[in-house]
């Protein structure tokens, strides 16, 4: 009797425990666990160009206009906007609900001085700037922005995603000079960050804003609802990506954004680990010329190199699964709308080093040492430098291989004194095909001289027929256009860019659900934590 | 043997001043360019110069040198070039989880090491020995970023006992720290017990063979007597001295334990902004570096005395 008392004791006893434990159970917040590409060691996401500062900016920013799935812009911040009859006025309408973290609403204000230190930094805003006659707020809701002469990529620069972002903050903050960094990080986006939790170099942290008011439209991309699913997101930065593998298979983050191709295979037989890339999503490796210095200053050297290049021998080096491979001959990147691969007959063909040494010669190339800048410390740099160097002594040139970190690189890549006084004829670099499937915001394709990007390609009239792409209205003429530029491309060879290659996000598919795919900085909204 | 800790403290300074001129001097020598990385990849030159003559890298290298030294000597160490934070803010973040690596690594590389030279020593040339000298060897052959792998593949992805990655702070409860810890500890700790216990079987076997142990062996004394109290206390400079280095060596160096575990110390900060070109923090963490090690040398000094009182006089 005693005993079945005590067994009753204990069993209302653990009742009672299990009753007062379950309201904490369900106050548990929770918590997304990701990992990025890169750690957040910069807040200023117009500061610096790196892609997790986008990613950052993202999480605690809003934008006028985002890219849906299909990279096609859609008003974000924007409820209305009108364009007059000739395409220089553009008049926008901010839609309710929109305030900063601190519970200030968002104004034009904000906006115009936004959008102004966004166009000191970022190239295509650069660009956009370069055509805007004013910026200026009308009312509290209401902005208008003038143009010099029709401009046909507005709406696509302001919905622009990957790097320097177009991200509205309060006007406080958007009066810093451009070249300094915010003193505070204050936005209107779905989370608001933990500035008293970041570690740089290791952790950062955001939670829910409760006061966010997301759009009625379903998500797609980065545009629609940003309807947040959790309460808070965790950024761990894993520099090791075996670690990094390691814990997302052992459940310790649940999201890893950029794993490295070598461990595909192993996360790919994990049940529990779900795979996903967007169509556009993908790295695109380019062998950047110098053209103020023999013998990449004549045409012949660098139409040399097609003979030389071999897409195939990068992508099996850099992404062995053949599903991750895309051999690609278009400027522009393939699988995105200015796809083209006219004018490269020559790149497709058989590679031919007899042919390559003679051009060589034809650009009075005598066996001088030719300096390439090596970045031994990047993942696909490194190899990627390896087969250029193996493919070029097939042709019989002289290099002067010289290894370093990328840093060095960074820094070395910005002289213009010859190779022997500290210069260099080629580096290795890339770029994602989000960024190079415009002509506008594809630095590489540029050949504006002193304006252009490392290497300096220089030609006027190929800049001329670039130029006329961000007039073109519709995308037949855009693409008529992309072919133009690439069939001058391949003739004066900017660059030669070595295929593409695509880099898949994994997650936990029995913890999470509801990940949107896009081409780059992945969105945490409308994640579901089970 | 208060004058003896003054004198030692007192010729710290000139190798603190040598080794500030250093470091100022030899970082921007290194090639690299901080103003290029901030300014990005579509920069045009103008805007890169912008950027340098922001942050003061326009400037003579003497004048630059003469803010460092004044901000030094304010206890300033600088502010980070990309994070925007104190330098030291950004090592204080840092600090408690090298620490607490380092003193449990040494704690499982002393716990393990010394009776492991101990018995090596006393059953010189048997199996017992070379066993001891084999797992010595592979301690030092075998790399800390293998030992690591293979130990978060046993304990953390099939047995799931201890985590993958990580460090559970002190303030968040002693038992998270030591399981964030104790496979970092065991991986790095591998060289150390190798480097200790050869040093210790060493050093061992040189005072065995002295007289005096001769002696109390003859007049009877237990052997675990005689290795305990007569023989390792007499054997424990060279010992000291190692641990004294691998202390010093393990502060700043435990970059690839480090980040294998994910464990967010001062290695990591040391090796990421050397990658990036921020100066600040390279400079304050090679400065506060020497004086770990500076001190370090003055602990290990002051610790002969206790060992060897005639050091004392």
């Amino acid at each position: 009797m005693r005993i079945r008392s005590s067994i009753l004791k204990l069993g209302l006893a653990a009742a009672a425990a299990l009753l007062t434990v379950s309201p904490s159970v369900a106050q548990q917040p929770k918590v997304l666990r990701v990992t990025m590409h890169a750690d957040v060691r910069t807040l200023d996401p117009f500061w610096t160009t790196q892609t997790i500062a986008g990613i950052h900016g993202m999480m605690i920013y809003d934008t006028l206009f985002s890219s849906d799935t299909n990279l096609k812009p859609q008003p974000q911040m924007v409820d209305t906007w009108t364009v007059s009859d000739d395409r220089k006025v553009y008049t926008f309408t901010l839609r309710d609900g929109l305030t900063f973290h601190d519970g200030s609403p968002v104004t034009s204000k904000d906006v115009v001085a936004s959008m102004k230190r966004w166009g000191h930094r970022d190239g295509a805003g650069k660009q956009l700037f370069g055509y805007t006659a004013s910026l200026e707020s009308k009312d509290d809701k209401t902005f208008i922005w003038s143009l010099k002469e029709p401009y046909g990529l507005v709406i696509d620069t302001l919905a622009k995603t990957g790097t320097s972002i177009p991200f509205i903050m309060r006007e406080k903050e958007a009066l810093t000079d451009p070249f300094q960094q915010i003193a505070e990080v204050v936005g209107s986006g779905p989370f608001v960050f933990k500035r008293d939790e970041w570690v740089p170099g290791s952790k950062t942290v955001y939670e829910k804003f409760k006061g966010y008011v997301p759009r009625k439209e379903p998500p797609s991309g980065h545009a629609g609802g940003k309807v947040v699913k959790v309460d808070r997101v965790e950024f761990t930065w894993l520099s090791d990506p075996q670690t990094a593998q390691a814990a997302l298979v052992a459940g310790e983050i649940d999201y890893l954004e950029n794993p490295q191709p070598d461990f595909l295979p192993i996360l790919e037989s994990n049940p529990d680990i779900k795979l996903e890339s967007h169509a556009a999503m993908g790295t695109m490796g380019l062998i950047q010329f110098n053209h103020l210095h023999p013998p990449f200053n004549s045409v012949k050297a660098r139409q040399a190199m097609l003979y030389i290049v071999n897409n195939a021998d990068y992508l099996n080096t850099i992404a062995a699964d053949p599903k991750l491979q895309r051999v690609c001959f278009s400027y522009f990147g393939c699988d995105v709308a200015m796809e083209t691969d006219v004018g490269s007959e020559v790149y497709k063909g058989p590679k031919d080093y007899k042919k390559a040494a003679a051009l060589f010669k034809e650009a009075g190339y005598n066996g001088e040492p030719i300096t390439i800048l090596h970045a031994t410390d990047h993942q696909y740099i490194n190899p990627a430098t390896l087969v250029l160097v193996q493919q070029m002594r097939k042709a019989g040139l002289n290099l002067d291989v010289q290894a370093m970190d990328w840093g060095t690189v960074v820094s070395r890549r910005a002289k213009k004194e010859p190779p022997a006084q500290g210069g260099w004829n080629i580096f290795i670099t890339g770029t994602t095909v989000l960024s190079s499937s415009s002509p506008v915001t594809h630095v590489g394709i540029s050949m504006g001289c002193d304006k252009a990007w490392f290497g300096w390609p220089c030609d006027a009239k190929y800049e001329e027929v670039r130029g006329k792409w961000a007039f073109a209205t519709d995308l037949e003429s855009r693409k008529k256009i992309a072919a133009e530029i690439s069939k001058m491309a391949y003739e004066l060879v900017p660059y030669v860019s070595f295929a593409q290659w695509r880099n898949p996000v994994a997650y936990r598919s029995d913890r999470i659900s509801g990940v949107i795919s896009v081409p780059s900085v992945p969105p945490m909204w409308n994640i579901e934590k089970k | 043997m208060t004058a003896y800790i003054l004198r030692r403290l007192l010729a710290t300074i000139p190798v603190m001043i040598v080794v500030a001129l250093f470091v100022f001097f030899l970082l921007h020598l290194t090639p690299g360019d901080p103003a290029a990385v901030i300014a990005g990849d579509d920069a045009t030159p103008a805007e890169i110069e912008g950027v340098r003559r922001k942050l003061g890298l326009d400037r003579p290298v003497w004048e630059q040198f003469g803010v460092y030294v004044m901000n030094l000597l304010r206890g300033d160490l600088g502010t980070s070039i990309f994070s925007n934070m104190p330098v030291m803010t950004l090592v204080m973040q840092r600090l408690e989880p090298t620490l607490v690596l380092a003193i449990a690594t040494l704690t499982v590389a002393v716990a393990f090491a010394i009776p492991m030279g101990v018995v090596a020593a006393w059953k010189a040339d048997t199996s017992v020995d070379r066993v001891v000298m084999g797992f010595s060897v592979l301690g030092f052959a075998v790399p800390v970023f293998l030992v690591g792998y293979i130990l978060i593949y046993i304990f953390s992805i099939q047995l799931r006992w201890l985590p993958v990655q990580g460090y559970r702070p002190l303030s968040g409860g002693i038992e998270g720290t030591l399981r964030s810890i104790t496979l970092p500890a065991f991986a790095l700790g591998m060289t150390y017990m190798a480097l200790i216990a050869r040093i210790t079987r060493a050093s061992m076997l040189e005072v065995l063979s002295e007289d005096y142990i001769r002696t109390a062996r003859a007049k009877g004394v237990a052997t675990p007597s005689v290795l305990l109290r007569h023989a390792l206390k007499n054997a424990a400079i060279p010992i000291v001295t190692v641990i004294g280095i691998g202390f010093a060596l393990l502060i700043s160096g435990v970059v690839i334990t480090e980040t294998v575990f994910n464990i967010p110390g001062l290695g990591r900060l040391t090796v990421d902004a050397i990658l990036k070109r921020d100066y600040p923090i390279i400079q304050g963490l090679i400065i506060l570096f020497a004086g770990a090690k500076v001190l370090v040398n003055l602990l290990i000094d002051i610790s002969y005395t206790f060992f060897d009182p005639r050091i004392r006089q």
